[in-house]
């Protein structure tokens, strides 16, 4: 973390154009922001390297920063989701709730926010309204004001109709110390409830599935089911993490990584709703790299670990929250699962985006 | 080969090239499904699809015929000495 | 989910691998035909629940995989081509061709999209008219019948800018050359259930006399998988050959007639290159001259291709069973499912990317 003072002027001659090995790919591609192993050799090889510093190498959700005796959590995040509109919410409204829980991942109340909005040319002004609204919709059931922002245009075909970047700012609560490193053995893996809802929902509009009953995103702001759990167990939540793209396979990998630890996993434990099972069976897809955006990872000390269960599941976004696995000293930096037949397997980082298979 | 999975008919839609579509539920969701290869599967059946077609109707007697095999091992097993 | 849980019951599972301990009394080598059931073997950890008397050897049944390095050239070739909508299943997309794959050809600007079903492929070519689209109809007998369908609804609508670039492969012809190799091993087959399911088991009855091995077609769930695994064992131990079928919810003797019919309009039998392992005679399909206006080998004009494999790449002798992943000197070194080197690293049902992603590195 840093001290708040000014950070030294680069060195002028750093050279960008010696070959950084990221994996022989001269251009970039779509796997790059898959969240999986492309992505993470972007960042360990690009950019932390380049920007350099301790609150950045920590490669949390948010950076916390330590300002005048308090901590700061400084966080960002673009929304580039196709289609602009999808059930149960829109780029808006995602954009809003990814950012505030990127401040709740560090423990942190989310204080102010801003948007920078890339539009393209010909987008119907109808939609943009329908976005913006969103946002104030969003913004005002947590209570976060939207304080500025930004808006440039590109040409026709230079982008999706609307890029999204939202920027926050919060304040770490005291006592609380949310770190990927706080990991240990014996510590409690917990999620707060049915995996894997956004991702299928979105590619259900792609692939033109259709729902018994309608499946929507499970975005959602988890600022309040964070709170309540903070005061149930405190300092003793070692980890948080929302499952964006990814999913909770890529999570939990990073975070075993991060700490040195293993992870075990019980298949059986991880819950899943009927219609994602289907849509998943059929599109050759594991849940458990599908995003996720309005669910949490909780690693918590194992005497919290029920304490913590209960005050997820006391709010209504943590009603089906499970305790899924464990945080072990064997194979670290590795997630094993135990599955439902009593096979044990790998659940390893993938390189890029999970593509639904035939085969 | 592969990805084949297990869903059941909840309509069927003759069309006008001959080529019979339907929907079929696979958990809780559906998708619209080509059924002109399965062409006795009705609705409440449960077809096999791969890639957008069934490409057969599953027969739900044959499907049983894997519990009774484990039934009379676990039988077995229960009755004489334990093997292996 | 129905005819799905139920297949994967931890006390079912156990009890059939009790069974196949009990009845074991030398080794035996099996293989498992297909990339999806070598998938769910590893996935769910069953080889681990075997006995080491029994070993199994993972077949060549992975289409991407065994789809010839001339053929993934000539689709980014095509897939390069300005107008063209080049359109796939998801796993051919990261297949290593000589120089590029798909996914990075569509980095580069060229419009290469995944579709679920090849009639979602011929939807796009009716929606853009003034473009052409081509669907990359790769797979075994399973998918043909999808593919089929799809070109044979073009050419009935008139929707003349659609094209299939076919490479299918048949597993019977594969199954000869293995059993006929002097260094096979391999003593009984867990045929492919879901190919069986569109053409019926008729045609391994000659192969199991003639080689004098027992063939059990299996499904692809767990419970599949071990009950297919005893009955093949059973068979060994008791010195019986022939076929028999563990998957008789989906399949029959007969097979699929109707989608048969299908494919007899609009493929006929041809010889066919096997990537890593060469020419099989007559294990291929191509497409009747009927629909040579939809083959997109004749449609388009993609000059001289040379294919260069990449030396160390050993995927013909893991296709055929003689070589497990790990044997590899490339395996998870220079060759991981990031950067791949041959086909089996990269498709999902490839033996090599399944010991990756599952943890095989012993």
């Amino acid at each position: 973390m840093t001290d708040g003072r000014a950070p030294k002027p680069a060195e002028p001659l750093f050279d960008l154009s010696c070959p950084v090995p990221l994996s022989d790919y001269p251009h970039v591609l779509l796997a790059h922001g898959g969240g999986g192993r492309l992505t993470q050799r972007l960042i360990e090889q690009l950019f932390v390297p380049s920007f350099d510093n301790p609150a950045l190498s920590e490669q949390h959700d948010g950076a916390v920063l330590e300002i005048a005796g308090r901590r700061l959590a400084f966080t960002t995040d673009s929304f580039v989701v196709k289609p602009l509109f999808f059930p149960g919410g829109d780029i808006g409204s995602l954009a809003v709730h990814g950012t505030v829980n990127d401040l709740a991942m560090c423990g942190a109340r989310p204080l102010a926010l801003s948007a920078g909005l890339i539009l393209e040319e010909g987008l119907p002004m109808e939609e943009l309204r329908k976005i913006v609204a969103s946002m104030r919709h969003a913004a005002l059931a947590v209570g976060v004001p939207i304080v500025t922002g930004d808006t440039k245009v590109v040409d026709r075909g230079k982008g999706d109709g609307v890029f999204v970047n939202v920027t926050g700012v919060g304040l770490v609560r005291e006592g609380i110390e949310i770190s990927p490193r706080r990991a240990r053995p014996g510590d409690a893996v917990l999620v707060s409830g049915e995996i894997a809802v956004h991702g299928i929902a979105i590619m259900s509009v792609r692939e033109g599935l259709t729902f018994d009953t309608e499946l929507v995103s499970d975005s959602a702001p988890l600022d309040g089911l964070v709170e309540g759990l903070l005061a149930a167990a405190g300092e003793k939540v070692h980890v948080l993490r929302d499952p964006t793209r990814g999913g909770v396979a890529s999570a939990l990998n990073e975070i075993a990584g991060r700490a040195k630890v293993g992870i075990r996993l019980e298949e059986t434990k991880i819950p899943v709703s009927e219609d994602v099972r289907g849509a998943c069976e059929i599109l050759g897809l594991d849940p458990l790299y599908v995003a996720n955006e309005g669910k949490c990872l909780v690693i918590v000390a194992p005497e919290a670990a029920d304490a913590a269960l209960d005050a997820i599941r006391s709010h209504p976004l943590g009603r089906l929250a499970a305790r899924i696995g464990e945080v072990v000293a064997d194979h670290p930096g590795q997630v094993v699962m135990r599955s439902r037949i009593g096979g044990q397997r790998i659940v390893d980082l993938l390189t890029g985006e999970q593509l639904p298979r035939i085969c | 080969m592969c990805l084949g999975v297990p869903g059941q008919v909840v309509r069927v839609d003759p069309n006008d090239l001959g080529m019979t579509m339907g929907l079929v539920k696979f958990g809780g969701i559906t998708k619209e499904v080509c059924l002109m290869y399965t062409p006795e599967a009705g609705v409440g059946d449960w077809v096999l699809v791969h890639v957008g077609f069934a490409i057969s109707q599953l027969d739900e007697e044959s499907a049983k015929e894997v519990f009774a095999t484990l039934e009379r091992m676990g039988e077995l097993a229960d009755l004489g000495p334990a093997k292996g | 989910m129905r005819f799905v849980d139920e297949y994967r019951s931890e006390e079912s599972v156990r009890r059939f691998a009790a069974s196949i301990r009990g009845l074991v009394t030398r080794p035996w080598t099996l293989m498992e035909i297909c990339g999806g059931q070598t998938h769910t073997l590893i996935r769910f950890g069953i080889d681990e629940m075997l006995p080491p008397a029994i070993t199994m050897v993972h077949g060549p049944g992975c289409p991407v995989c065994v789809t010839p390095l001339e053929m993934i050239d000539r689709a980014l070739a095509i897939a390069q081509k300005p107008g063209v909508i080049f359109t796939s299943f998801g796993d051919m997309l990261r297949v290593p061709g000589s120089k590029t794959d798909l996914l990075a050809v569509k980095a580069r600007g060229g419009d290469v999209r995944m579709v679920y079903s090849p009639l979602d492929a011929v939807e796009i070519a009716r929606k853009n008219p003034d473009r052409e689209v081509v669907f990359f109809a790769v797979g075994f007998e399973t998918t043909a019948p999808a593919n089929a369908t799809a070109v044979w609804k073009a050419k009935k609508a008139g929707i003349l800018n659609f094209s299939l670039l076919v490479s299918h492969v048949l597993v019977p012809p594969a199954m000869e050359v293995i059993l006929g190799s002097p260094a096979n091993r391999v003593q009984g087959f867990l045929a492919a259930g879901h190919v069986c399911t569109v053409m019926g088991y008729r045609e391994y009855e000659p192969i199991a006399a003639k080689y004098r091995i027992p063939i059990v077609v299996t499904g692809f769930e767990p419970l599949d998988l071990v009950q297919g695994i005893q009955m093949t064992v059973r068979a060994l131990e008791e010195g019986r050959i022939g076929v028999e079928n563990q998957y008789a919810r989906s399949v029959t003797r007969d097979g699929n007639v109707a989608a048969q019919k299908r494919l007899r309009e609009v493929f006929e039998v041809c010889d066919r290159p096997w990537r890593g392992i060469g020419v099989i005679p007559g294990s291929g399909w191509r497409l009747r001259e009927e629909y040579a206006g939809h083959d997109a080998v004749r449609r388009f004009d993609v000059g001289t291709i040379t294919p260069e494999e990449p030396s160390v790449c050993i995927a013909g002798e893991i296709l055929q069973g003689l070589k497990r992943p790990n044997a590899c000197a490339a395996f998870g070194t220079a060759c991981t499912p990031e950067h791949p080197l041959g086909a089996p690293m990269v498709s999902s049902e490839g033996a090599c990317a399944a010991y990756f992603n599952y943890g095989r590195a012993v």
